[in-house]
């Protein structure tokens, strides 16, 4: 049986900034623009605001931070910073805040600045002393290990791997928003440079820019707004390592956990799943998670995503604004699986729209493979 | 010479720079954990004492970190008393996962294990 949260708070307000490059300008600015443009899509006042959700790979105490430069007294807030998937997690941190009605117009926000400010992923993860001595060169490094005992044991290649990158762009070209465009094919793919076998170049996120928002008022309210509400169905999140050494099993991600515990939160089954947004920081991330999250057997994703099955056109809508491999990836993707899902539920996705969205399965990945969020969004046909 | 006033960490790393390889193991249960606590993860046993590894392990996967300034593979080591730990497998590009390998002390300003390449029936 469904969770009672779900579907008592919703999105409406939501809004990106500075996709890409956005010379000139900091973290924060860029999430203060993204802030101003999920308050407009709202129709809300900045004072309207009294719940404040952040987390970014810059800011020690991002609530504090994002508090003061907005010039908002929140009355709830939380910073909780897994990586790349904070924002789903902040989703359901905000939606039960919503509910216990310790807050009523909560903000969920990230910004970067990481490609114009030095063209790398920056991160404020400290070191691990007993990896330290070897020079992992983190995220690849733990990425390419899960990547090579994958194939090992299931005969992924490297073929396979190419293709997660190629549906990626394929969806990415139809998308203006997204930073990389133009073909790609998967010798493309296989022939750029090696960084960490067996990953080349082709199946690493982008380095971007980047900031995106979002409002979350009671379900109560959201039907008052301006833009057709995206609602919360549930979330999980399931965290069983911090460092890649202490995985038990490299092809099995906590994914497993949270995947089963947010279906049943929001009481979904995979044929209701329109668009999965799935964290794809490397090629290998799509695969693990479609098997994780049962889309199919374990072993079976490198197979599974040949032919085109995930890219538009296929049997299953994967990844539909070009992923954080060819849309944006400013070091913490999670903010913008929500933005391309509120896009798809709302039915503003341009050429790229799905003729149905009207559930959204959103996982984010954070650290290395190690925290792992599952959330649901849907339209009204949801509830 | 013991290290057992120190704390788990350094008492590690002065076991290396003595030129040994030492692990933990709960004397209770007898298992065996790495990288070194105060307890057991997941079951809590903190009656833990120093042992020898006794340095063989097997590749459960590895990798080649290749930049300009050249290439090392980083190797996650399946040692045959049941932990993993992060390491290099030393003198070879990269090799197989599955590999039997057995650990030597690298030593140096911070001394470190490193695995070398063995047959099948070591």
């Amino acid at each position: 049986m469904a969770h009672p949260i779900r579907g008592r708070t919703a999105i409406v307000g939501m809004a990106t900034a500075g996709m890409g490059e956005a010379p000139g300008y900091s973290a924060i600015e860029l999430l203060g623009q993204a802030t101003l443009g999920a308050l407009n899509d709202s129709g809300l006042k900045l004072s309207d605001i009294d719940g404040i959700f952040a987390a970014t790979s810059g800011h020690a105490f991002p609530t504090m931070s994002v508090a003061e430069y907005l010039g908002v007294k929140p009355k709830f807030f939380d910073g909780t910073n897994i990586g790349g998937s904070s924002f789903e997690m902040h989703l359901l941190q905000a939606s039960l805040a919503i509910e216990a009605g310790l807050c009523e117009v909560a903000l969920i926000c990230y910004g970067s600045n990481q490609r114009t400010a030095g063209g790398r992923l920056v991160s404020m993860s400290e070191p691990q002393w007993h990896e330290t001595p070897y020079g992992p060169r983190h995220p690849i490094t733990a990425y390419a290990l899960a990547a090579a005992r994958h194939m090992h044991e299931y005969g992924t290649s490297r073929e396979q791997l190419a293709d997660v990158a190629v549906a990626a762009r394929e969806w990415a070209n139809l998308n203006p928003e997204a930073f990389a465009h133009g073909p790609l094919t998967r010798e493309d793919v296989l022939a750029s440079r090696m960084v960490s076998d067996p990953l080349t170049k082709g199946d690493c996120c982008l380095v971007t820019d980047g900031a995106a928002a979002c409002i979350l008022v009671s379900a109560d309210r959201a039907k008052d707004f301006p833009q057709k509400p995206a609602y919360f169905l549930g979330a999980a999140g399931a965290n069983w390592h911090r460092s890649i050494v202490a995985m038990p099993d490299l092809t099995v991600t906590a994914a497993s956990e949270s995947g089963p515990r947010a279906f049943e939160m929001a009481g979904l089954q995979h044929s209701d799943v329109d668009l999965l947004m799935l964290y794809d920081a490397f090629t290998i991330n799509t695969i693990l998670f479609l098997e994780d999250l049962g889309f199919c057997p374990k072993g079976e994703g490198g197979r599974f995503v040949e032919g085109g099955r995930i890219a538009p056109g296929g049997e299953l809508a994967v990844n539909t604004n070009g992923g954080g491999l060819s849309c944006v990836h400013p070091g913490m993707y999670g903010m913008f699986l929500i933005a391309e899902a509120v896009a798809q539920i709302r039915g503003q996705a341009g050429e790229r729209q799905l003729e149905r969205a009207d559930i959204a399965l959103l996982h984010g990945n954070g650290g290395t493979l190690s925290s792992q969020v599952t959330a649901f969004l849907g339209s009204e046909n949801a509830l | 010479m013991s290290h057992d006033a120190l704390g788990p960490q350094k008492a590690f790393e002065a076991y290396l720079a003595d030129g040994k390889f030492m692990i933990q193991k709960s004397r209770s249960t007898g298992t065996y954990l790495f990288w070194p606590r105060v307890l057991a993860p997941g079951s809590g046993e903190d009656d833990l004492e120093w042992v020898p590894a006794s340095g063989m392990g097997r590749v459960y996967s590895i990798t080649v970190n290749r930049k300009r300034e050249g290439n090392h593979n980083v190797a996650l080591i399946d040692l045959d008393e049941g932990p993993r730990m992060m390491s290099t497998v030393s003198g070879v590009e990269t090799t197989a996962i599955g590999a039997r390998v057995r650990a030597r002390i690298e030593a140096g300003d911070m001394p470190r294990v490193v695995f070398d390449p063995v047959g099948e029936d070591a």
